[in-house]
């Protein structure tokens, strides 16, 4: 006689059925969706309400809406909808409301409510762009030096210590040349106690006393790491006032950054923004217009000013302290000048910021104020059949104004070429600066015709692999094959099921994984068979041969699919993207396939046979 | 209904030669082509740049690529995929970053025909690419370090030899024949050669599993002949889940697409190699390694002197 113990069967249903129950939102799909969040804060009800009556007078229909988290969820019938329905929305709300197009889960709430949430598909399945950014860590500490050479100036000039010149060099040393030796020892002794994360050294040039710099491991360490944290930040902000839904920004390695924006269609300005180093500088003005055509034509600077460029052309004189930086911006948006109609950036400052605008300005009234804007730019040309690409740093002063009253925390600035560019410089203001710059080293975009094509794709791949070993087995093992085959179909609902569980992400490889499941998880269903069949030959009741069968076989079972899985796991271990995708799919099925080959096929057969005491032969 | 006639008693092992003669063959072929033609590596190891563009008219392949010179792109490669309607475009790797080149092919080739649409952008800067197959190179000996580790732990040594090298035969096999018919081998056949590791050792090791029983059960009969024995009982497993596995790779193969070529037809090799080999590779080596019936025996009579003490106990 087979019969399981009451507990064994037990677990079976049970699993089973949370298997399904978890399984089940993903055959429901999902359905086209706007999601609308809040710059800084959740969505309230009102804004929610305000959305509906723009999209009711706009004539534009909606299935359903709902607020979850701190953002709302507006549902549409097809997709034509939800395209006109994000330009009347964006309208009715305003720029405070990011808007981004969404696919929403359509499993009805008590599914949702449960935490049944649907498998999340890769970029591959769903459309989008991936990108894997380098940061720039050398330009990240050369900048960091600059900074300390800012201070460094500051501090000599403070104690009235003379030097000629203190720049950064392109091997990142900081050099300061002094008129004589004894003034460039004071000045060691004394910045050696405020710099911890430099080291000093003295050293002569062509004869002439200098102090060199450089920064400590430990010191270029937390630069990097400061670098790295800094840019993943701004990459967040910039990402949010794109307004894509679901977003993925994830640190990799020591300098790489992982960008994932589902959905995306308009690569080229997601590339614009994520990689933009644009911000601003406010500084005095120094001299006269003269001086500024002087100091153009003869290269020789005044020690205390820089020449910049300016963007109509023309030189100018800049001071080199620097008044505010575009850290210090909390707001910003575009908009038009009132008195001349030409682009403007609207600009708020924060606390610390708005202070010194405002000392400064109230100090200098009647003076010039200029304001720089800084972008590291590539140009790429094609030359003799190459593309070659450019980089360098542009910064030029776009607008240059008298300064008629105290600023406080809240001006405008005007000079820009276009209302797009100012758009940008608003948005990059809010979103804060990268700290170093970026390139790209990665992309990997999937338009969402392939995606859904991809899916297409896998789907009948599945089906024709489970039909083509579904009607093999039923065939070769008749009672026993139908036994394998719902086996089979629960092992890949539990497949689904864990994967929608773990919201693990489904990918192009992540599905050839589960069809090649369908072939290697009745392999162990096989091998049971094949002993049953071995064990009745040599003359075993059939009782026996089934117990004899399922017992033997699991040892092998056990064997095989440990090396299958050390496979598996390596793959994980080392694979990127799509191919983690196959690796989590392939050990999710080969775990499952123990169960249902082992487990449920052996309470299914003992449920057909085990009661039956003269049992007289099996049909397998 | 049988696929292998259940009482056969073939002499796979005395024909174990002709075997290792295929194998060797196979093998030289393989390292031939390996070293004349390599491997056709693709974007993800090499770096460079890969635009896949619809056109739902049909594409005018040569209209493309004359598109492509006069823009300055000299170095693409335009080529129909898959169908008429999908142009694939490869540019080579240069040291510089390239991630705009692609949107600038994409607004080149969009600037003649209108409704062209963008299916797919991938670029692999040169670092990234050298460090993916840095990455799985690796995997592959960590795979096979585990598997050494783990069959000479549960069986025996002998046997793990035996596995070990079947298992690597599998792979430079495929391979050889993956070079040989020049398929592009990118992430996901890099993907099907560690699944096919995890396939090839499986089969291997319920053939093991047969024969260290038989070893335990079989008192009498030669090393060759309880192998023997083995091989025969479990050729219908062997012959049916490498079936049903070719199967599905197979319904890969027809339905997965360009995406998923390289991957299912390498599968659909390694399945068929695979199977050979574990039958004759692993296991006729392990024999000409010096298996013993006492290695296997160990295990055996240790577990029955711990049976003994349990009862006494």
């Amino acid at each position: 006689m087979n019969r399981y113990p009451l507990w064994k069967n037990l677990i079976v249903v049970v699993v089973v059925l949370v298997g399904l129950f978890y399984a089940l939102p993903n055959f429901f799909g999902e359905e086209p969706a706007l999601q609308i969040s809040k710059r800084d804060g959740a969505v309230e009800q009102t804004a929610l309400a305000e959305a509906q009556s723009a999209l009711r007078a706009a004539g534009i229909d909606y299935t359903r809406s709902e607020t979850q988290d701190e953002s709302a969820l507006i549902r549409f019938p097809s997709t034509d909808e939800q395209l006109e329905a994000v330009d009347v929305v964006r309208a009715a709300l305003g720029g405070d409301y990011p808007v981004a197009l969404n696919l929403a889960p359509a499993a009805p709430d008590w599914l949702t409510d449960l935490g049944a949430l649907p498998m999340y598909l890769g970029l591959d399945l769903r459309g989008g762009v991936h990108f894997l950014m380098q940061v720039d860590m050398d330009a990240a500490i050369k900048t960091a030096l600059e900074r300390r050479v800012d201070g460094m100036r500051a501090d000599l000039r403070q104690t009235k210590l003379r030097y000629v010149s203190a720049e950064v060099g392109d091997d990142q040393r900081i050099r300061v040349r002094f008129r004589d030796a004894a003034d460039r020892d004071q000045a060691i002794e004394q910045l050696t106690a405020d710099y911890e994360d430099l080291t000093f050294d003295e050293s002569e040039i062509e004869g002439e006393p200098y102090l060199v710099a450089k920064m400590t491991e430990e010191g270029v360490t937390t630069e990097r790491r400061a670098a790295l944290e800094q840019n993943i930040t701004t990459l967040r902000n910039r990402v949010n006032e794109l307004g894509v839904a679901e977003p993925l920004i994830q640190q990799q390695g020591e300098d790489r950054i992982v960008v994932e924006l589902p959905g995306i269609q308009d690569t080229v300005r997601a590339k614009e923004i994520l990689g933009a180093t644009a911000t601003l500088e406010f500084r005095l003005v120094h001299g006269t217009p003269t001086d500024w055509m002087e100091a153009d034509d003869s290269g020789s600077v005044p020690p205390q000013a820089r020449l910049y460029q300016r963007r109509g052309g023309g030189p100018v004189l800049l001071k080199r302290q620097v008044i505010v930086t575009g850290d210090r911006v909390t707001g910003a948006s575009s908009g038009f000048d009132q008195d001349s109609g030409s682009p403007a950036v609207f600009v708020n400052l924060d606390s610390q910021g708005a202070r010194r605008m405002a000392d400064i300005t109230g100090d200098n009234i009647g003076q010039q104020m200029g304001v720089v804007f800084i972008e590291n730019r590539t140009d790429s040309k094609v030359v003799d059949g190459k593309l070659v690409e450019e980089k360098r740093r542009v910064e030029e002063v776009i607008n240059v104004a008298t300064i008629r009253d105290q600023l406080a925390n809240r001006f405008q600035i005007t000079g820009l070429d276009s209302p797009e560019e100012a758009r940008n410089l608003a948005l990059l203001l809010r979103a804060g600066a990268l700290r170093a710059p970026m390139d790209i080293v990665e992309e990997r975009t999937v338009g969402p015709s392939l995606g859904a094509e991809n899916i297409q794709a896998g789907v009948n791949a599945a089906i024709l692999g489970f039909v083509l070993v579904a009607i093999f087995m039923m065939i070769y093992y008749r009672v026993f094959g139908v036994i394998a085959v719902v086996a089979l179909v629960t092992n890949l609902i539990l497949i689904v099921a864990v994967l929608s569980m773990l919201q693990a992400t489904l990918t192009l490889p992540g599905i050839a994984g589960i069809v090649l499941t369908v072939g290697m998880a009745v392999d162990a269903n096989v091998l049971i068979f094949e002993r049953i069949r071995e064990e009745l030959r040599n003359g075993m009741t059939p009782h026996a041969a089934m117990k004899a069968g399922y017992e033997r076989a699991f040892a092998t079972i056990l064997d095989a699919n440990i090396t299958t899985l050390l496979a598996a796991l390596a793959l994980f271990a080392f694979g990127t993207g799509p191919i983690k995708g196959f690796a989590v799919t392939l050990s999710i099925g080969i775990l499952a396939s123990m169960f249902t080959a082992v487990m449920l096929s052996r309470a299914l057969a003992n449920l057909i046979y085990g009661r039956q005491a003269r049992l007289k032969g099996l049909s397998i | 209904m049988n696929v292998f006639p259940p009482n056969a008693r073939f002499d796979f092992f005395g024909k174990r030669f002709i075997a290792y003669v295929l194998s060797v063959l196979l093998l030289l072929v393989a390292a031939g082509s390996l070293a004349t033609k390599g491997l056709n590596l693709g974007l993800d190891f090499t770096g460079g740049v890969v635009v896949e563009l619809g056109y739902p008219q049909g594409a005018d392949i040569e209209a493309v690529r004359d598109t492509l010179d006069e823009h300055g792109f000299d170095q693409a490669v335009a080529q129909l995929f898959g169908s008429s309607e999908s142009v694939l475009v490869r540019l080579p790797p240069s040291g510089e970053s390239q991630s705009r080149v692609a949107d600038a092919v994409l607004t080149a080739l969009q600037a003649e025909a209108e409704d062209v649409t963008m299916r797919r952008v991938e670029y692999v800067g040169p670092a990234v690419g050298k460090e993916l197959f840095n990455a799985g190179g690796l995997a592959l000996l960590v795979v096979l370090a585990g598997i050494l580790v783990y069959v000479g732990f549960r069986f025996q040594l002998r046997l793990a030899g035996g596995a070990i090298l079947a298992l690597a035969h599998d792979l430079v096999v495929v391979l050889g024949i993956v070079s040989l018919l020049g398929i592009r081998f990118d992430l996901t056949v890099l993907a099907a050669f560690l699944a096919l590791a995890g396939y090839s050792i499986n089969d291997t090791i319920v053939v093991f599993d047969r024969i260290r029983e038989n070893f335990q059960k079989m008192r009498k009969g030669t090393e060759q002949e309880v192998m023997n024995a083995s091989v025969n009982q479990t050729m219908s497993r062997t012959v049916i889940t490498s079936g049903t596995t070719f199967f599905t790779a197979l319904a890969l193969f027809v339905f997965g697409g360009e995406a998923l070529y390289g991957f299912s037809l390498t599968l659909l090799l390694g399945i068929a190699i695979g199977t050979f080999s574990s039958v004759y590779v692993a296991s006729a080596l392990s024999l000409d390694m010096g298996l013993k019936r006492q290695d296997l025996l160990k295990i055996d009579d240790r577990e029955k002197a711990k049976q003994v003490e349990d009862n006494a106990s």
